[in-house]
Formats: C-alpha cells, structure tokens, sequence
C-alpha cells in the first residue's frame, strides 16, 4: 500500500516540470561551486605540498562543495514538499485516500518515500561530481560516502519537516513558506556559536550535526538526531491528519 | 427483513464546534437497495455521507458497514465501501487509465484481475473512450463518471453517493440514474440529494432529514400508494350537479377543470369516493373515473421541512 502511494507519487512529481527544473538549477549552481573549488585547489596545491601532512584534492573538496550544496537543498527543499499533501487538501482528492482501506501512517509515508526517492537521484547527482575525480586522481570513497550519507540524513530531516508542514494547510504557498521557516532558523540556529548555551544550540542546529559526517567522524549522536527529528515530524503529520477528521 | 444490513449506523451525531450539525440518526441499509438522503441545503446530508465514508470522525454513535465497525476496525470496514464525494476526488494529471488503475490498487485488486476491473468498470461509466486522456482536459460530465468509476471499481457491498449528477447535462443525468439503478441491484446504494424527482427517478427508499434529523423514511413504492389522499380526480357526465357534490359529506371543495375533470378536495377521514360512485349511478350522470391523486414526494418534502421553519 505504501508502495502504491509512492509510485503515484513519484510518478506525479517526475510528470511536473518542477522536479526537473529544481534538479536542473540544483545541478547547475553545485556543478558551478565544484568547478570553483576545484579551481582554486588546483591554484593554491603549490603551497599545500609544501605542509607536512598536505590534503588530498577529496579532503579538500568534500566539506567545500557539500555544505553549501545543503543549504542550496535547504532553499529548495519546500518547493518540493509543499504540494504533497495541502495540495491535495485544496483540491479535495484527499477523500480518495481517506475512503481507502488504507491507513494514515500508510499515506504519510507512501509520500515521504516517494519524495526522498527524488532527494536521492539529487543527492546521487551531487555526488557523481566529486566521482568524476576517480578518472584522474584516487578519491578516499570513504569519506566521500560518509559525507553523502550525511547529507542523505539531512534531505531526510528537511522532508519530514516539510512534509509535516504541507498537511498543516490546505494552502501550498503557505506551506512553503512555514517550512522554510523554520529550516532556516534550525540551520542558522548557533550562527555565532559564542553566545550563551551555544552548546545547546549546537545541539539543536541542523547545520551542526553535519559537520562530523563532512570530517570524516561518525557520530552516533548526529545519526540520532537526525532520526528523531524524521521520526516526529512524520509522527506529527500523522497525527494532524489524524485528528483532521475528528476537529474538521 | 430477514436479511442482514449493509449498513447499521446507530445514534450517529456530529457537532461543529458546538453546533449539531448531525442529531442521533440511526437507519440501515439492505443489499439491492437504493437509499435517497433528502434535504434542503445545510441539512447535514454531506456531514452524513462523510461519516459514512470514514472521511470525518462521528462525535456519537456507531457505524457498521458489513458487521464490521468503521471506527474500531476502519480498514477492514472500507473494503466494502466506494465513495464519491461532492467534489469528485479526481488526479487532474492523469490519465483515466492511470488514475483507476492506482484506485484499484488502493482497494486491493490484484494484479490479476486489474485489466479486467479496469475493462468493465470504463464499459459500465462510459469511459472505454477515454481511457487515455488526462483527466483534466475532461469535461465535468466525465469528471464526474471518472468520480463513481473509482467508487465501484472494487465492487464495494456499499456506495455512498454525495450530489452525483450535480452539474451535469439532461443526458449525462439521465445515464448516471440509469447507472446507479443498476448498481443498486447488487449493491446498496446511498444517495444524497437536494433533487426530487433525482429521488422518484433511481430510489427505492427515501429518507429525509432536516437540521440534522431524520424526520421521514418510506419506501417509494408505499410514497404512492398507501398515503393518505386529500384530493379525487373524478370525470362524470355532463349532468353532473356541483353543488350537490359539494353538499357531500367528506368533501371540503370542488375544482373543474377545463377538460371536463373534476378535483375534489377531500377529508381523508371520510373518503367520500364510494359514495360519490353511487350517487353518479342512482343519478344517473355516468362514472368516467375516479382515482385518488396521490400526495408527490415534493408536497411530503415541503411539508415536512417547510413547516418548522414558519412555526
């Protein structure tokens, strides 16, 4: 049942030129900051040689070009979530679902696979550049699939946040708009990291818990939290729809 | 009836903030039934049918569908339930084929038997045409009959219908009644509606509600001939005498009308058509006819839901 959700789901979003058009400007503005940072290693690897310990070219790239790719997802991300569920509140197809033999958490996350499967082809696309080095010099993969699967957690988070938010209006644009709220503010959450509880707001910040991955430290903490934070918004989004029916 | 319900919906109410837009329903619906939910707008009909349909939670009472309880067992329940609501809840951007093939497999039709579901469902809607084409660029007609394909798709023991001829052309209406009184000969149907003669056309049962009450049930079939009339349609000779027929007892007026008939108003208590009969031969004006004019679902209607609002 989640499957059939999913399919349709996928099919839907692969059918609307939005999908295409994200992964395209995605692609181009990544693609663009890889050239540069590639650029400017190849500039500056006179110097790096002469370190004792000098980073390799994946060492080097690797944190440069996937925190920013990660906040290029950020901006994107509620354009992609927005639609999944108020969309069809609006137009009233949810009724479809709802006399199913089909129950909510079965929806919710028939439509969170689906749009986590389209994250992964933007994240596999993202990660083919750094791979493309493999042609001419060797790339710790290591480390490079320890960054992916640490962007991986986080299109992961991202989604349950928007998701949760789509079910919360029957409105796409305010849903977006919702979303990105406050995946901005857990991002910029500890911008300074100097001020009081700056621990604390470490702790909370989406930004923060990428860094280990994008170091090459993997951390059961970060893991987690990444986790919890798919685990409740999806619970969230269960439950709103949930108790749709009985406050409607 | 001996047989078992469809549909037992005990006690049933529902509030809005407060407001009871829903008060204690309670009624069944049997296999081979067609059930009319009649009302004016605002009478709760659609909360009803969205209750019915597992689309909203009840604030009372209990509904089973099959034996089995909608609220306490939901997914087992809406296996035997096809719904329409209001607003067909169509996928604008797909095709008629994609979009009944995903509600088939919503509704657990096998991969076996999908083609075949698909071929008889568009065969019985009208759709074997259109089967390709995006559902948007269809018009409301078929919007529509795409609406009560993924209803019955699944063959569900049970459809609930909210509105379904609302906005469509003379002839589409007249082939959805068609339509759903051949579903009512294997399934149970409800139906709601603001129409009477959408009522007269396709029930066999029908049940009025106002403010949330339901405050009429009758067969159809009982609608015409066991209620009480209060109006003769008689035609007797040319001689007939008026005012003697007015003088009768049980007769409350006499209407002539231009083709010759009378309509006598009358006291259902003291029917006076035999005695009318008799006093035509003894006089010798000559009996053409005399029927009963039956009181029509509309007088039953406005009367019924009309009443409450001027007292």
């Amino acid at each position: 049942m989640i499957f059939t959700v999913a399919q349709r789901e996928l099919k839907v979003l692969f059918l609307s030129p939005l999908a295409w058009v994200v992964l395209a400007l995605v692609q181009f503005i990544v693609a663009y900051l890889f050239l540069l940072h590639l650029d400017q290693y190849l500039l500056i690897q006179p110097q790096l040689a002469t370190l004792d310990n000098p980073p390799g070219v994946s060492e080097y790239l690797i944190a440069r070009l996937f925190l920013p790719a990660s906040s290029i997802y950020l901006m994107v991300m509620p354009l992609l979530t927005m639609r999944l569920i108020s969309e069809e509140l609006q137009s009233g197809s949810f009724a479809l679902l709802l006399s199913a033999p089909i129950s909510m958490t079965e929806i919710v996350l028939g439509k969170y696979l689906a749009l986590m499967g389209l994250l992964s082809l933007m994240l596999l696309l993202t990660a083919l550049m750094p791979l493309s080095l493999l042609m001419v010099v060797p790339v710790d993969l290591a480390a490079l699939a320890l960054a992916v699967l640490g962007c991986w957690l986080l299109l992961a988070a991202f989604a349950a946040i928007g998701l949760y938010f789509s079910s919360l209006t029957a409105q796409p644009l305010l849903a977006a708009v919702g979303a990105f709220a406050l995946l901005l503010f857990l991002w910029l959450i500890n911008a300074t990291g100097q001020s009081e509880g700056a621990e604390l707001l470490d702790y909370l910040a989406l930004s923060a818990h990428l860094r280990g991955f994008l170091s090459g430290v993997l951390q059961s903490v970060d893991l987690i939290y990444y986790l919890l934070l798919v685990v409740a918004f999806l619970g969230l989004a269960i439950r709103r729809l949930d108790n749709m029916r009985l406050n409607d | 009836m001996t047989q078992k319900p469809l549909i037992r919906v005990r006690d049933l109410s529902r509030y809005y903030h407060g407001l009871c837009a829903v008060d204690q329903i309670s009624f069944e619906l049997y296999r081979g039934e067609v059930l009319g939910f009649l009302g004016p707008n605002g009478a709760g009909k659609s909360t009803v049918m969205r209750m019915l349909s597992g689309n909203l939670a009840p604030s009372a009472g209990s509904i089973q569908i099959h034996d089995l309880d909608l609220l306490a067992e939901p997914k087992q329940a809406k296996r035997h339930l096809g719904f329409l609501p209001q607003n067909p809840p169509l996928y604008l951007d797909m095709t008629v084929d994609e979009f009944l093939r995903f509600c088939a497999k919503l509704h657990r039709i096998s991969a076996t038997r999908l083609e075949d579901a698909l071929y008889e469902v568009k065969q019985r809607c009208g759709l074997a045409e259109v089967g390709s084409r995006l559902i948007g660029t269809l018009s409301k007609g078929y919007q529509q009959r795409i609406g009560i394909a993924q209803a019955v798709i699944h063959k569900p023991a049970v459809i609930v219908l909210d509105e379904p001829t609302v906005g469509l052309d003379p002839i589409q209406i007249r082939d959805i009644r068609q339509l759903i009184k051949e579903l009512g000969r294997e399934h149970g149907v409800i139906l709601s509606t603001h129409i009477l003669p959408e009522v007269q056309a396709t029930c066999s049962r029908v049940q009025i509600i106002h403010r949330g009450q339901l405050v009429f049930n009758e067969q159809m079939q009982r609608l015409t001939d066991d209620f009480p009339t209060t109006h003769l349609n008689v035609r007797l000779g040319a001689m007939a005498d008026l005012e003697l027929i007015y003088s009768m007892e049980g007769v409350e007026g006499v209407q002539p009308k231009a083709d010759g008939r009378l309509i006598i108003e009358i006291d259902p208590e003291h029917n006076p058509a035999s005695r009318l009969a008799s006093l035509a031969v003894q006089k010798g004006w000559g009996v053409f006819e005399i029927s009963p004019q039956r009181q029509s679902l509309e007088q039953v209607f406005v009367g019924l839901t009309c009443q409450e609002q001027s007292a």
